[in-house]
């Protein structure tokens, strides 16, 4: 119950029954400190490459931001890292070993991922959905315990979507199916938390919802967050660690602050950009100059014969 | 507000998610106990149909091997098997579907629609026509039939794994194939011949020696504790294979276990009944629509499995008058137009994959 506890203990305390749980569980006490990182790594699909000899850390019980262009390989990163993509060279290494050569429910119970678009089996309801992440934690002798039912109510509690248990995903809007989803990674109750770009489809109130909720669970229980954002104002406010990609490497890594310099984003995105600090909380923000609005315009049709 | 004030403010009574259990519990519950209400009320209704009514006694001693006379003889020896295969069948084809649906995510995939009965019936018709075969080889020739189809559709569609979409298309396409070499051999063949392996192929129940049975009974020992196996990892791989990753299950070696189970369920059923058309196709569905959540329902398969076999095959030995026909003429008749509406209405959605 790892970074889960906040909400156990404040939102299913009084039920008393979810007491620690078999010792095959990982994470139980106060959170164990994992390291994981990958090693020359390269990943690729269909035989193309996408990933080239990549070397990462990924700090532990900090958050991580994973940005870059379109195509640039973060998504892809994201899935070798965890385990669904079986890397052409180098590893993945989680406390020492290549997460490849682990038996899969292991890992699955350190790492977590919640994938870009997952798919509901049609007439499943939120309950049922979200009990499914409990499954690296069962096996033969240990099926649905009252544990299970803590934990999901807890991660349903987190994701304010307890009222939502007895409904079909199907019949959900964008924004609650995606908070259903990250229940259902919360469940899994993993120690390293991967999500793949978690705030699409979501309104900005959710977006900043969906990523305050995990500045949370990073920040009270120490869990380890690795995501795939779009959007580079708010990669910049709510990572601690930011990894820029382009062209399947690393362009850059660091805090926000070093890395996010008006050069780099012109070259990792082609952009032209001005950073300035974000009011709120100061830490670098992004503002595009595009074309027309900057100092220097720079129209690429010919102006009309007359116009001015 | 923060999320803890949020989480705080919220009182997260457990009770929530067992309300939510019990109350589809309860359905379930509902829906088990009709469906095996039904069957039993069937089969009883098979057993002791068109018997004297002085006899009915001596029929019910019948069906425990008591009893005297014809109504027994009848009861023991000629329906009694009758009622049995048709259960077994019931459930091995109602599991079969269920699977196939659900772990390639289509309705349409079926043993009867994507040519592993046709595999069975080309293999059945080759040893009854070709190498006169009968009996248990027959059905022995049937089970490796449809074995050494649903390998090939398996191989075929491996592109980097397997999806539901292409093992389907590619399914569709064997089954023409092998309507045309089950065509060819019955256009060499003797017309006597040919009437026989003509009931074979439609499915039929008839009057099944007890040895048959027993072989198919130990089929489905082995098989259905399988399904018991493979039955949480399909949970899992039905959320996407990339969520199933990242639960802990691996996509492509849960879908082969599911498929290797759900095709010897299906094989193992067509060696002794035939390719009973759209029992598989039709059962799982018809499950989900009686349930207020869709779960795999497979117990509940199986159920609306065994009852529809039972009701065909009660249909087609006594309701159409003195016209017995195989039992498959009259799953074919059900089945056949929610195949069309299926196919009508499936894809409005985009869902159709």
């Amino acid at each position: 119950m790892s970074i889960l506890n906040m909400t156990t203990d404040q939102g299913a305390a009084g039920d008393g029954t979810h007491g620690p749980p078999s010792g095959r569980e990982q994470g139980s006490e106060p959170k164990a400190e994992h390291t994981l990182l990958a090693q020359g790594l390269s990943l690729a699909y269909d035989g193309a490459p996408v990933v080239h000899d990549l070397d990462l850390e990924i700090p532990a019980g900090r958050i991580t931001v994973i940005v870059g262009g379109n195509g640039c390989g973060k998504s892809t990163l994201l899935r070798g890292i965890a385990r669904l993509l079986r890397p052409t060279a180098g590893a993945v290494l989680l406390d020492g070993t290549a997460v490849h050569g682990r038996p899969a429910k292991d890992v699955a119970r350190i790492i977590g991922i919640l994938p870009q678009s997952p798919t509901a089996p049609e007439g499943i309801t939120v309950a049922d959905l979200v009990g499914r992440g409990r499954y690296p934690h069962q096996g033969w002798f240990r099926q649905w315990t009252s544990t299970d039912d803590a934990v999901v109510t807890a991660a349903l509690v987190a994701t304010d979507t307890l009222e939502l248990a007895a409904r079909r995903v199907e019949e959900l809007s964008g924004g609650q199916a995606q908070r259903v989803w990250i229940a259902m990674a919360l469940a899994q109750d993993p120690d390293i938390l991967l999500l793949d770009e978690p705030t699409t489809f979501l309104d900005v109130t959710h977006q900043l919802e969906v990523l305050d909720l995990l500045h949370e669970l990073n920040r009270t229980r120490g869990a380890t967050v690795v995501m795939v954002l779009h959007d580079l104002n708010l990669a910049a406010r709510y990572a601690d660690h930011l990894v820029v990609m382009q062209a399947g490497q690393v362009q850059a890594i660091g805090s926000p602050a070093d890395v996010l310099t008006p050069e780099l984003v012109a070259a990792a995105f082609n952009l032209r950009a001005r950073i300035v600090p974000d009011p709120v909380c100061g830490s670098p923000m992004v503002v595009p100059i595009g074309r027309f609005h900057g100092s220097d315009p720079d129209p690429v049709l010919p102006a009309r014969e007359g116009a001015s | 507000m923060s999320r803890v004030e949020q989480v705080t403010r919220i009182p997260a009574p457990p009770g929530v998610l067992r309300a939510a259990r019990a109350q589809a519990a309860t359905r379930v519950r509902t829906v088990t106990v009709v469906l095996i209400g039904l069957a039993v009320a069937i089969a009883l209704l098979t057993l002791v149909w068109d018997g004297h009514a002085s006899d009915l006694w001596n029929q019910f001693l019948g069906i425990f091997g008591a009893g005297n006379g014809d109504g027994a003889f009848t009861i023991t020896k000629l329906r009694l098997p009758r009622v049995v295969l048709s259960i077994l069948v019931g459930v091995a084809f109602g599991l079969s579907g269920a699977l196939f649906q659900s772990v390639l995510r289509n309705p349409l995939a079926s043993p009867d629609i994507i040519g592993i009965s046709g595999g069975a019936s080309l293999a059945a018709a080759f040893g009854l026509l070709v190498l006169g075969a009968g009996g248990i080889a027959l059905s022995a020739f049937a089970f490796m039939g449809a074995i050494v189809v649903a390998a090939a559709i398996y191989l075929l569609a491996w592109r980097d794994g397997v999806s539901g979409y292409r093992f389907v298309l590619i399914g569709v396409g064997i089954a023409f194939a092998v309507n045309a070499g089950i065509g060819y051999l019955l256009t060499r063949s003797e017309v006597n011949d040919v009437r026989s392996a003509l009931v074979w192929m439609v499915g039929s129940i008839g009057t099944p020696p007890w040895r048959d049975i027993a072989v198919l009974a130990v089929g489905m020992l082995v098989l259905v504790p399988l399904v018991a196996v493979t039955v949480g990892r399909l949970r899992i791989l039905q959320l996407g294979d990339e969520t199933a990753g990242g639960l802990g299950v691996s996509p492509e070696r849960a879908r082969l276990a599911v498929l290797a189970v759900a095709v010897g369920l299906a094989a193992v059923a067509t060696a002794f009944a035939g390719p009973v058309a759209f029992v598989a196709f039709v059962s799982a569905p018809i499950a989900r629509r009686l349930l207020p959540t869709a779960g795999l329902a497979l117990v509940p398969s199986a159920l609306v499995g065994t009852v529809v076999v039972l009701a065909a095959e009660f249909t087609a030995q006594n309701v159409l008058g003195a016209l017995e026909v195989p039992v498959g003429i009259v799953t074919g008749v059900i089945g056949a137009p929610y195949l069309l509406w299926l196919l009508a209405t499936s894809n409005r959605g985009g869902r159709g994959a």
